[in-house]
């Protein structure tokens, strides 16, 4: 393209504040573009967390005010209640499942005196039959055995052989085989006989994303302090009727208690439910952005008319001299390009600016490079398209205005 | 001479529709944007006391004898004997105890099926202390707290479940196993937020939307509630696991939270010097160890503390004000290449005797109407844009709505911005040289 640069420098030149402004415009929104996306892409990546449980089969259903004395009873009673609904798998008593309430968050040490901390972890407490229900991968050492289900009095068994799951394993002990060691909760025991793929807490990342994974599976016998909360598997296409027949049949297997209607859902629903806030934020980021492309797309309509205009003259004593349309069309299109590199290149220290304010105050990574190229490439697309309209009524001003006065 | 200028403006904005349409929508976009995450904000950093709210203090001690955890600062509720050893002493003006846990409620002989509800134990001065509203009947009394009396207050949403919201008061409730007589039923109440039984915020991840929740539906002096009730307690934090769980009277746990009404500086003072006395005690009889470790916040210190309004509502409001200065910069170009498209004409009014400042002041009138025709579109974008936060899973989706006061902004915002975007090409089109102009002309 033999297209000088050389003259639309000079008459921009004339017009530093408005091309200074248009730049300013395209800057931030390339700040803003930048770090919505990457705010909308971290979101959305948090709702793809792997619980590691066979989501699709499995539904909840928690028990609440009953006599808290009673537990064994109410476990007998729904536990062979339920099990005779048609198309049930299998039911069994846990003490929480992945996205619901959280019920067996505690800090263990790894050594019996609390001196080394091991952090903050959720012990998953479950009956006979729950660890296969859930679907959880073994990836070393056993599942638990008849024999693991130990009694429980408080809200964890005092001494038991657990599972953990890799990321735990290597937070724990970074540099050695996982099977066999030992930790301490208070006063409670426990040692590491099988390694689990994953198993996502239930409240998502307490104490940040990194800690998601950051639980123990205890196997126990349900009695007193393990009743109330139920573990259901049936075959995915069944399950929204099992449970409906489940949350039903409560009446009459256990007329004292009452369902706690939250809480007895599919784990997709209680899924669903646990990112929705996460949805509508990445939705509303959505809308900014869209705004946003449009607010300065319909600037820089305005301003190229106001300047097509302005120049009519000029184009018309260029068009008479010998310029083709293209020649018009092209010069504005080059026009709109320089303004917004200029933009792009200002707003590339912007984004980068208004990145490290939002490390600040919000969990964030850094803004990954290749953000910018990408949003450079779409405001630059977005200028061009907007120019169009204005370059096209340029390049059709015909010669003979050169001729008359304005 | 406004009159005149407003005559000018309107005239010189119908010349060119296209350019006037294109800065009343960036300015209107703008402004919904900005005004609709500004009145959720509103909404939820306000001050749910206004004038009562600098009297209310939360006392904290460390009741954490063990050298695990951090002890920066102390934990956000008490064990049941500092909360009740404070509490006992009556050295504020008004205090109560509060504890929320869940209950099951039934109307004995009624047809409808168990509720689930949550109860806070509190005492007697709740109600006086945080201005609480009665529908019927009136709270408990102190003599009541003492002698642990069956009685409860409801809230106007469960009035309406349980009895259909008539006058209850006298009636008998089944709160787990024990009968107790409603002597109180509130007026819907919705306090934003649920101030005080804000806790834990620094553990939440800026996730603090469940802090605007419904209050409970049923109060009851703090010593029965905790007996009717007991082994469903849940503790905010224990230092060794309790014996029991739920059962949390003599566990190592803390669970309570303590208020109180203060209403002077002194007084202030006063109670101040009180809770380092009582921790230094407590240290001496070897059940504390970081006596140092007390604090007392007012409500608002307090909310502001546990950062009460969701991280996310407070990006949005970000996100939106940086849209408004794109719209804003979207503005100032387009009010330039309109006002300098008039050059001849301002040149003339220069030629024929008008100031500079005149020429000025004509210009940002007619900024000023572009910003009050934005306003107008701004204000029906923002009802657009509430309307869609309504429909938003969040638990305060239902209280967002334009008051008054958030209305008189919308305005002011709106011909504030315009006027501000119109003040650089103004102040161009004033120093345009009245000679230049009239020879193009």
């Amino acid at each position: 393209m033999t297209m000088q640069i050389q003259p639309i420098l000079a008459a921009l030149r004339r017009h530093r504040l408005a091309t200074l402004l248009i730049a300013l415009e395209i800057a931030l929104a390339c700040a803003v573009l930048c770090n919505a996306c990457f705010l909308i892409i971290s979101r959305l990546q948090l709702t793809r967390v792997n619980s590691g449980v066979d989501e699709s089969s499995l539904a909840s259903l928690k028990l609440t005010g009953y006599d808290e004395t009673s537990g064994v009873d109410l476990n007998a009673r729904v536990l062979s209640g339920l099990r005779a609904i048609p198309g049930m798998q299998s039911v069994s008593v846990v003490n929480e499942v992945p996205f619901g309430e959280h019920a067996g968050t505690a800090g263990i040490t790894l050594d019996a005196a609390g001196q080394h901390k091991g952090g903050v972890v959720e012990f998953y407490v479950g009956g006979p039959g729950s660890f296969q229900a859930l679907g959880l991968k073994l990836i070393s050492g056993r599942a638990p055995e008849p024999d693991d289900y130990q009694p429980i009095t408080s809200f964890v068994p005092a001494e038991g052989s657990v599972l953990v799951t890799s990321v735990l394993a290597r937070h724990l002990w970074p540099d050695a085989d996982p099977l066999g060691k030992e930790f301490w909760c208070d006063k409670f025991h426990f040692r590491v006989v099988g390694v689990v793929a994953h198993l996502a807490r239930p409240s998502g990342g307490e104490g940040g994303p990194d800690t998601i994974e950051w639980s123990v599976f205890a196997p126990a016998q349900p009695g007193k302090n393990l009743a109330g909360m139920y573990l259901l598997r049936a075959d995915p296409a069944q399950l929204s009727r099992v449970l409906r027949d489940a949350r039903a049949s409560i009446a009459k297997i256990a007329p004292d208690a009452v369902v706690d209607l939250p809480s007895s859902q599919t784990i997709v629903e209680l899924r669903s439910g646990y990112f929705q806030q996460d949805r509508a934020m990445a939705g509303m980021l959505v809308g900014v952005i869209v705004a946003l492309l449009l607010v300065t797309a319909l600037g820089i309509v305005g301003l190229a008319s106001f300047w097509v205009q302005q120049r009519r003259r000029q184009i018309g004593i260029r068009r008479a001299i010998g310029a083709t349309r293209g020649d018009i069309l092209r010069y504005f299109q080059t026009e709109n390009f320089l303004i917004v590199s200029f933009g792009i290149a200002l707003g590339m220290v912007l984004a980068f600016g208004l990145n490290v304010m939002l490390m600040k105050f919000y969990e964030l990574p850094h803004l990954p490079l290749y953000y910018l190229p990408i949003g450079a490439l779409v405001l630059w697309a977005l200028g061009q398209l907007a120019v169009l309209g204005p370059a096209l009524r340029a390049a059709a001003v015909p010669p003979v205005v050169a001729t008359r006065s304005v | 001479m406004f009159g005149y200028y407003l005559d000018l403006a309107v005239r010189s904005l119908k010349r060119n529709k296209m350019l006037t349409a294109l800065m009343v929508i960036a300015i209107a976009v703008g402004i919904g944007a900005s005004m609709t995450t500004l009145t959720v904000m509103h909404l939820l950093s306000g001050d749910p006391l206004p004038g009562k709210s600098a009297h209310l203090f939360y006392p904290q001690v460390d009741t954490n004898p063990t050298n695990e955890g951090s002890h920066a600062e102390p934990p956000d509720m008490m064990d049941y004997r500092s909360a009740v050893d404070l509490w006992s002493a009556q050295r504020a003006d008004r205090q109560t105890l509060i504890v929320d846990s869940s209950i099951k409620v039934r109307v004995p002989g009624g047809k409808l099926p168990a509720l689930m509800e949550t109860m806070l134990s509190s005492t007697s001065d709740f109600f006086p202390m945080f201005n609480v509203p009665f529908q019927y009947g009136s709270a408990w009394t102190s003599e009541d707290d003492a002698r642990h009396a069956r009685v409860a207050v409801i809230l106007a949403d469960l009035n309406d479940k349980l009895f259909a919201g008539q006058d209850s008061v006298g009636r008998t409730l089944r709160l787990k196993e024990s009968d107790v007589r409603v002597v109180g039923v509130l007026k819907p109440w919705r306090p934003l937020p649920q101030f005080y039984d804000v806790v834990g915020g620094r553990f939440s991840d800026g996730d603090t939307a469940g802090f605007y929740t419904k209050p409970e539906g049923v109060f009851m002096p703090f010593t029965s509630g905790l007996e009717i009730n007991d082994g469903n307690f849940q503790q905010f934090n224990c230092w060794h696991p309790p014996e029991r769980p739920g059962h949390l009277e003599g566990a190592s746990c803390n669970w309570i939270g303590l208020w109180v009404d203060l209403d002077s500086a002194a007084k202030v003072a006063d109670y101040r010097r009180f809770l380092a006395g009582y921790a230094e005690q407590q240290k001496a009889l070897g059940r504390f160890t970081h006596a140092d470790n007390t604090r007392l916040r007012n409500l608002m210190q307090w909310l502001d503390y546990n950062g009460v309004v969701p991280r996310d509502v407070r990006l949005q409001t970000w996100l939106a004000f940086a849209f408004l200065g794109i719209c804003l910069f979207n503005t100032i170009g387009l009010l330039l290449a309109k006002f300098l498209r008039r050059s001849g004409e301002i040149g003339v009014r220069r030629a024929l005797g008008a100031s500079r400042a005149a020429v000025f002041a004509q210009c940002l009138v007619e900024a000023g109407v572009i910003g009050l025709l934005g306003g107008i579109g701004g204000w029906l974008l923002t009802l657009a844009g509430l309307s869609l936060v309504r429909r938003q899973p969040a638990v305060y989706a239902d209280m967002a709505h334009l008051d008054a006061s958030m209305f008189i902004v919308t305005f002011a915002l709106a011909i504030a911005s315009s006027l501000l975007a119109g003040l650089l090409p103004a102040l161009r089109a004033c120093r345009v040289a009245p000679g230049l102009q009239l020879k193009a002309l």
